[in-house]
């Protein structure tokens, strides 16, 4: 399509008919690939061209002009260009406004933040627009900020809007972030506490970033919101959408690559240099050493071997340790300190006498509080709790559970009871764990600020390494070395950790209400019901536990947090894997068929992908079984 | 073959606190007693009798405060004492009296020892930290009139003086303190101008200890961490960074210089007291007795060389004498 240059007035009402056209039948890419280079260089600076091209994408018709806008937002290579080429496009054409300020942020979430860079940067060039710009801003943290839009919206599409807020962000002058400061302090206080509530990390670090970078913007000078998270490339990329490019620079390359700079959206912690104004250099004793060698010749030093590093002893047997760790002897704290960390290994050498003292030492150690600054305190003493729970599990197991229903502990315990009895399991029941809980980090579900998503990876991982070894036919040989056998520990036991935590969830106490607020703590039970489930893997109860964990699961499958979903799919992944098929087929079958058309519908349906992925792997599990079944000769 | 340290001469017991200063006065001629006054944590200061090795007096002054310094002035008959209930005391101790003469009020709520400094016959400076936060004050003694105050420059971020030592090369210069802080750093002051005349950080973590050599224009200073410095005053009054020393446990509550400047004395929080020599700093002995932190360490006065004795006393209540290098 070529134009003629020059004053000839033509109409090109039937350009942007076919132009509408063309792109409502889907095929932006084409013709727009070939139209809009020609149109950015034409309209460079020849303003007559400027002027064709708006008229051209006015005289498009309302119905196609979605398409048509949607087409040059996606192809246009910046956001001038789009300035260009667009002109007031947006405020003549209600159509194209809907489109723009609506359709493409708020109801659509899949563009790339190169489009929403042209999109922004677009309604920000123009003085008239601008008005436009200030109005998408609060739209989006209305939508930021709304807890049920936190609940349900997917992940993704809460990402997107962080970033749509972000580049916004970055586009306000100062008189602007003035005269709206209020209104983003309300939305940024509201915002934050609806994605601090989430289960999910990344949504709560989301909402952290977000809220930092607002936080920047409306307090120029005095303390800014700084929040702790760990960096990854997804926070990164946000920090970095807060600055922007200069508007002239027509990169094709965006600012998502400009990582240079952090915007200070961290304020860079200024290392406290460390002065050593040393007036003068050292002055070298050299020359003073072969005048003064007579004189401290008389001196014949002592022998001074014995002067080693001070170590205070820590006791050594486990009923001193007790009186150490309740001792109100404030004075002895290297004793005390010294006591945390022999603690583990004393109780592991003398497991009679730990058995005597059981549920007393797990009960100071549930309640033992860091009184001096040791590293690695929270550790230490995880591992001193699953020591004395591996040595004596059935008291001890009996106490914790109780006391994860009681009155009057903090969530961090209530948690630290279940990662405890969940890492005790996994050393009772495993063959290679011999009290050396060596294991990489990765394994365990344990001792991490954000509560396990993590372990849901693992358990990803292991439930697909499961999933891949019961589908093996053939047997391909021993590729790996004998373990050594030893008995299960865990199948005498494996109810003791499990009924007990599975009675109570559905009654309310004054502190601790699982179904209500804190979820948070019932995604971890489910977590970690799912892991004792996998564990109890050839124990006699596992029958018995598989209907209750059903059961359980089957109450709380409609439950609105998604950590908890996952974790209640990851209960059905370790069922059908713990479980042995006969029993399942035998005792469970309407439960299952039930659980197979809910499972379905979770994987259609469900806005969380993790959720979705996990059903579907469960339906597959279910596939292998039936076809095992039906392998079997009868 | 090193021979094995020496064990003390004697001990004392008797004190029922933590001693937190030491102090002899053995210079006087022969039917003198040779006294050692101790300070401690419940607020007694003991006379100990160094022939008969009993207290000879009790002192209260303090109102059961820990008393942290003793020094005597010109002689045993004249004590002057700090406490933590804020005061400084001076005593009349001759013939037998025990009666306190005149006292300063500080509002010091710290740990920082005074010094005190002998300038003519019957008049002292004693230099101590004051009410405000960074600053010292340096009064005249017996008169208690200040002499001036010696304020850091504002923003300097020093933090609480720890510990003082006036000094002037001879009796015609100028009396000069050394200061250390809690910031690590050890400044010089001109006590009559009240200015600072050089700063040096010596430490990572607060000065607990310094000591000075007028005649060789060195000092050492001791802080919790696990390094001794040594440093020196150059012709300019500039101090610098001589050397520094690693001890194998940290933490130093207090260094002296003996009088002949032949060794020096530490007391560390290991439990241990360290001898070293003072010219190279060579370590010379570990005296290793008490069971918990050594807090106070001083070398006797006495005129005859061979009876000098080496004090320390410490947490746990007790006060060991030794008898070490006396021969040289």
């Amino acid at each position: 399509v070529c134009f003629i240059p020059g004053g000839l007035d033509c109409s090109i009402s039937f350009v942007s008919h076919v132009l509408g056209k063309v792109c409502v039948h889907g095929r932006q890419k084409e013709i727009l690939g070939v139209l809009v280079p020609h149109l950015t260089d034409l309209t460079k600076s020849d303003c007559i061209w400027q002027r064709i091209c708006w008229r051209l994408v006015e005289c498009v018709p309302d119905r196609w002009m979605e398409a048509v806008v949607l087409g040059f937002v996606q192809g246009a290579p910046g956001a001038d260009v789009l300035s260009r080429l667009l002109g007031n496009l947006v405020l003549k054409n209600k159509k194209a406004q809907f489109v723009v300020t609506q359709k493409m942020l708020l109801l659509q979430y899949g563009h790339t933040t190169a489009v929403l860079q042209n999109l922004l940067g677009y309604l920000s060039l123009d003085s008239l627009r601008r008005t436009l710009l200030l109005r998408v801003l609060q739209e989006l943290l209305e939508t930021w900020s709304s807890s049920s839009a936190v609940k349900h919206s997917p992940a993704e599409q809460q990402l997107y809007i962080s970033k749509a807020i972000l580049i916004c962000l970055s586009h306000l002058k100062e008189p602007e972030i003035e005269s709206c400061r209020q209104e983003l302090l309300t939305s940024m206080m509201e915002g934050v506490k609806c994605h601090l509530d989430s289960s999910l990390p990344q949504l709560r670090r989301l909402g952290m970033v977000v809220a930092e970078s607002i936080s920047l913007k409306i307090n120029t000078e005095g303390p800014v919101l700084k929040f702790e998270y760990e960096e990854d490339d997804e926070t990164r990329e946000l920090k970095s959408l807060l600055v922007q490019t200069p508007p002239f620079c027509v990169v094709p390359s965006l600012p998502d690559d400009d990582r240079s700079e952090k915007a200070g959206a961290a304020l860079p912690l200024v290392p406290e240099s460390n002065e050593k104004p040393r007036t003068a250099a050292p002055l070298m004793p050299d020359e003073e050493l072969d005048a003064e060698l007579d004189s401290d010749d008389d001196l014949t030093p002592y022998d001074m071997s014995e002067d080693k590093e001070l170590k205070i002893k820590a006791p050594v047997y486990i009923r001193d340790c007790i009186e150490v760790l309740t001792g109100s002897r404030s004075e002895d704290v290297d004793k005390w300190e010294a006591t945390v960390k022999a603690l583990e290994s004393l109780v592991r050498k003398n497991p009679a006498a730990t058995r005597e003292v059981s549920v007393e030492l797990a009960k100071i150690l549930l309640h033992l509080e860091e009184k001096t600054c040791i590293e690695g305190f929270v550790e230490l003493r995880q591992r001193a709790q699953v020591a004395v729970l591996s040595t004596d599990p059935i008291p001890v197991a009996k106490y914790l559970t109780s006391q994860f229903y009681s009155l009057n502990y903090s969530l961090r315990q209530r948690m630290d009871i279940l990662d405890v009895l969940v890492l005790a399991a996994q050393e009772l029941s495993c063959p290679k764990f011999h009290g050396k809980t060596k294991h990489s980090g990765a394994q365990k579900p344990c001792i991490q600020l954000l509560p396990g998503s993590d372990s849901s990876k693992d358990w990803r991982r292991i439930v697909d390494e499961r999933i891949k070894s019961k589908t093996r036919r053939f047997d391909m040989g021993h590729s790996h070395v004998e373990l050594v056998s030893r008995p299960n520990e865990f199948n005498s036991v494996a109810g003791h950790f499990f009924f007990p935590l599975i009675r109570h969830f559905d009654r309310p106490l004054t502190t601790f209400d699982l179904l209500g607020e804190d979820h948070l703590v019932l995604g971890r039970l489910v977590h970690t019901l799912a892991i004792l489930m996998y564990l109890a893997v050839n124990t006699v109860a596992v029958t018995a536990m598989g209907k209750a964990l059903l059961e359980f699961v089957w109450a709380l499958r409609f439950h609105t947090d998604s950590y908890v979903r996952q974790g209640l799919l990851s209960c059905i992944s370790s069922l059908l894997l713990s479980v042995p098929t006969e029993r399942i087929l035998a005792d469970m079958t309407e439960e299952l068929l039930e659980t197979q058309s809910w499972l379905g519908d979770v994987m259609e349906k469900d806005p969380d992908g993790d959720c979705r992925r996990l059903a579907l792997q469960n339906l597959l599990l279910m596939e292998n079984l039936k076809k095992k079944l039906e392998a079997v000769p009868s | 073959m090193a021979l094995p340290p020496p064990d003390p001469q004697f001990v004392l017991r008797g004190t029922s606190a933590a001693v937190h200063t030491l102090h002899f006065s053995c210079g006087g001629p022969e039917p003198d007693i040779p006294l050692l006054f101790s300070g401690s944590e419940n607020g007694f200061i003991h006379v100990w009798n160094l022939k008969t090795r009993r207290v000879d007096t009790a002192l209260d002054g303090h109102g059961r405060k820990s008393v942290y310094c003793v020094e005597t002035m010109g002689g045993k008959d004249r004590l002057l004492s700090q406490g933590r209930d804020q005061r400084i005391c001076l005593w009349d101790l001759a013939e037998g009296r025990t009666s306190v003469t005149d006292s300063v009020f500080t509002e010091h709520v710290g740990f920082c020892r005074c010094s005190l400094l002998k300038v003519a016959q019957g008049r002292w400076l004693m230099a101590m930290a004051a009410r405000s936060l960074e600053e010292v004050q340096i009064l005249e003694l017996p008169s208690k009139t200040s002499v001036c105050t010696l304020k850091p420059e504002v923003g300097a971020k020093l933090g609480m003086p720890m510990c003082l030592k006036l000094w002037q090369l001879n009796c015609d210069s100028q009396p000069m303190l050394l200061a250390g802080y809690e910031d690590g750093s050890v400044i010089l002051w001109n006590v009559s101008m009240g200015k600072a005349l050089s700063q040096l950080i010596c430490h990572q973590e607060p000065v607990m200890s310094l000591d000075f050599d007028a005649e060789k224009a060195k000092g050492i200073s001791g802080s919790s961490e696990k390094v001794l410095s040594i440093w020196s005053l150059n012709e300019q009054q500039n101090l610098q960074v001589y050397k520094t020393h690693e001890l194998v446990n940290a933490g130093i509550s207090d260094i002296t210089i003996r009088a002949d400047k032949k060794i020096l004395a530490t007391a560390g929080w290991d439990h241990r007291i360290r001898i070293f020599g003072w010219k190279k700093l060579k370590p010379l002995a570990v005296l290793d007795y008490h069971t918990a932190t050594v807090h106070c360490v001083s070398f006797s006065d006495h005129s005859n060389p061979r009876e000098r004795l080496l004090a320390a006393g410490s947490k746990d209540q007790r006060i060991t004498v030794w008898s070490i290098y006396a021969e040289t």
